[in-house]
């Protein structure tokens, strides 16, 4: 075997003081990066194996531990940078694609971080949600164009509605992808908490069909545990046509991590990679698009909402406009930040837009066309905190898919080796030794916490802005104010800058 | 004690299907019974007869868990005893071995039917065992820290007469 050029990614600092050679770090660390050496009767570290994962670091009982960004300097330029090495000495020793997970970690803006909230001030009175109800609950489906009551009741029924609490949902994530701890986890805190969580493309495994009322399933392009009890288990269907972390290309499971179970859940063999299809082999125009949400609205009796996922790309709007009048209920649009278990690092860094432009350019074109109550929009793609719903929700937003918030609220901490299937988290992995890390009992209530937590900040912040229920915030692009940002920007923002 | 009467007992159980194979237990019930019960440093580094940990993690992966003294409803290691050390308090039902009168005969090693009682060589040899971390107060320490919530903490109760009525049947 040649030269192996990669070096170290990070170092580990072991305080020989502090360490106690019990060896905790060994028994945690599925890369194997610590090891206990009988000889020297110590523990002793690989630091070529670290991902910076801080399982060790968090387990430790001394704090003995800590990871830092290895220090070994490539001669300074602005061009030809560490990962840009980096990356070619990878590819030239394995002639393979780069692998990444998580979501575009690129210093591109962030949009969120640009606009800023209105409150009251003398001429209208702010609301203290502690005094007053404050409202946010929100449902998601088509609205009809007026409402006909007769003897004060509606005379005609309502399209089929998702009802949620708070505009919150947990977005979608593979059994396979994910641990079935993980799926188990945020079906039961979307449960105990009025929202909806997704099942990804791998099906649902029979021990969630009892969480149904709170599961929106989805489907596909390679229809994994697509079947009719599947389709009606649910409280809304999704088809996924694209993912913000890699749109244009399909998913890809490693045959190793289809075990028995997810084998079962995908019906597909063991042992055999899952790939999904780059698009719907049945999907190439609009008119295709309404032959499948029509075929799911049939099988389910129209029952449910039928939600179509995208990721958010150019020319968006009339892409959106067209899925609308598909007879989709609900629009899941994707943005460039959004995670993934497993893409190729150049797609998931280089393809899609943000998804604050594509929002406010969807919400924009559907209203100028006047069919924005046809469809719910659902944001997705790096929601990181609730002032980020917020801002969704005033850029015309119904709620909000959260994955990587949630993942972190389980534990994640972003090492981005979802692809290697060694999550030391207990979260994207099949390994029984590993999986078990997660117990769903503490990940429900962090889920929990988390949720509740968001609900308190976003009534603060809508009563701040004098507004009692969030339905009166929904597209109220007048609450938010641009800084930093071009006239273009904010033209397709649709909001003012800062002092206008 | 009465034979009609009942009282509540705690004991420890584990979750196997979470525990995690880390040995933080085991790490905690040392500190817990060394002379530095607040540093874990120092109990691991300044302890000259560092103690045994009274907590085994049982592990075949990916099965493991923290097995511990069981303090039976009716302790054979307390009958076998041949110098009286092992008592059970009768209100706690908490099984203590005291060290000063064991003599390390190892015959409640022998009697013990779970395998929780250890050899301790260390000082003067004893057997060591779990006590439940009374001097601690509140819930043992291998309870207190387990990172994943697998071992706890819950109360049975006990009748004179037929044992405890707890899951996976009497401890007797």
């Amino acid at each position: 075997m040649s030269l192996d050029y990669s070096t170290s990614e990070f170092t580990i600092d072991r305080d020989r003081d502090r360490c106690i050679d019990c060896q905790v770090c060994v028994r945690q660390c599925a890369n194997e990066a610590h090891y206990y050496d009988e000889e020297e009767q110590k523990v002793c570290s690989d630091e070529h194996k670290c991902v910076n994962c801080h399982r060790c670091v968090t387990l430790c009982p001394t704090r003995a531990l800590s990871i830092k960004k290895h220090e070994l300097e490539f001669r300074a330029n602005a061009n030809w940078t560490e990962n840009a090495i980096k990356d070619i000495y990878k590819q030239a020793a394995t002639g393979g694609i780069l692998l990444t997970g998580m979501g575009n970690d690129r210093p591109y803006p962030i949009y969120w971080d640009h606009m800023l909230l209105n409150a009251s001030q003398v001429t209208n009175p702010s609301i203290d949600p502690l005094r007053e109800p404050m409202e946010l609950k929100t449902f998601l489906g088509r609205k009809p164009e007026f409402l006909k009551v007769e003897n004060g009741k509606l005379a005609e029924k309502l399209p089929p509605q998702l009802e949620l609490e708070i505009p919150i949902m947990f977005s979608a994530m593979s059994f396979g992808s994910i641990s079935l701890n993980t799926c188990k986890s945020m079906a039961q805190a979307a449960s105990e908490n009025g929202i909806m969580y997704n099942t990804g493309e791998g099906g649902l495994h029979r021990d969630l069909y009892k969480y149904g009322r709170n599961t929106i399933v989805q489907v596909a392009s390679g229809r994994f545990g697509v079947h009719p009890g599947y389709l009606n288990a649910g409280a809304a269907i999704e088809i996924k046509i694209g993912q913000g972390a890699k749109p244009g290309i399909g998913g890809h499971l490693p045959g190793e991590k289809v075990e028995a179970e997810v084998s079962l859940t995908r019906m597909i063999p063991q042992g055999s990679d899952a790939i999904s299809p780059a698009p719907h082999h049945d999907i190439y125009s609009i008119e295709d698009l309404r032959q499948l949400i029509f075929a799911l609205k049939e099988a389910t009796n129209y029952t449910k909402p039928i939600s179509v996922k995208i990721a958010a790309v150019h020319n968006i709007a009339a892409i959106c406009s067209g899925i609308a009048r598909a007879g989709a209920d609900i629009i899941a649009i994707d943005g460039y930040r959004g995670g993934t278990g497993a893409a190729p690092t150049r797609i998931r860094d280089n393809v899609g837009i943000p998804v604050e432009l594509a929002l406010a350019a969807v919400d924009t074109r559907l209203r100028d066309e006047g069919i924005r109550n046809q469809i719910s929009i659902v944001c997705g793609g790096s929601v990181r905190n609730s002032a980020d719903i917020i801002k969704a929700i005033a850029l015309g937003a119904d709620a909000v898919y959260i994955a990587s918030s949630a993942l972190l609220a389980m534990g994640c901490h972003m090492c981005q080796k979802c692809y290697t299937g060694k999550c030391n988290w207990g979260i994207a992995t099949q390994d029984p030794n590993l999986t078990k890390r997660l117990n769903p009992e503490i990940a429900v209530k962090r889920l929990t916490n988390l949720l509740h937590a968001w609900s308190h900040e976003m009534k603060e912040m809508l009563g701040g802005m004098g507004i009692n229920a969030i339905e009166s915030l929904r597209g109220n692009r007048h609450m938010l104010r641009g800084i930093g940002l071009s006239d273009r920007e904010l033209n397709i923002l649709g909001i003012s800058a800062a002092g206008e | 004690m009465d034979n009609n009467s009942t009282s509540n007992r705690k004991r420890i159980y584990a979750k196997e299907e979470v525990c995690i194979g880390c040995r933080l237990c085991e790490v905690h019930c040392v500190v817990a019974h060394s002379q530095y019960k607040n540093d874990i440093v120092k109990a691991y580094k300044k302890s000259p007869q560092r103690p045994l940990s009274r907590i085994i993690v049982e592990e075949t992966r990916p099965v493991s868990f923290g097995l511990q003294c069981r303090h039976c409803d009716d302790p054979k290691c307390v009958k076998s005893c041949i110098t009286g050390a092992m008592q059970q308090d009768p209100d706690t039902g908490i099984v203590t071995n005291d060290e000063s009168r064991c003599i390390g005969c190892w015959t409640c090693i022998l009697a013990c039917p779970y395998g929780v009682i250890k050899r301790d060589f260390k000082g003067r040899k004893v057997a060591s065992k779990c006590d439940f971390c009374i001097d601690l107060g509140g819930n043992p320490a291998c309870v207190k820290n387990c990172p994943n919530e697998a071992l706890y903490v819950d109360e049975v109760r006990i009748s004179n007469d037929g044992g405890s009525k707890e899951k996976g049947g009497t401890i007797k």
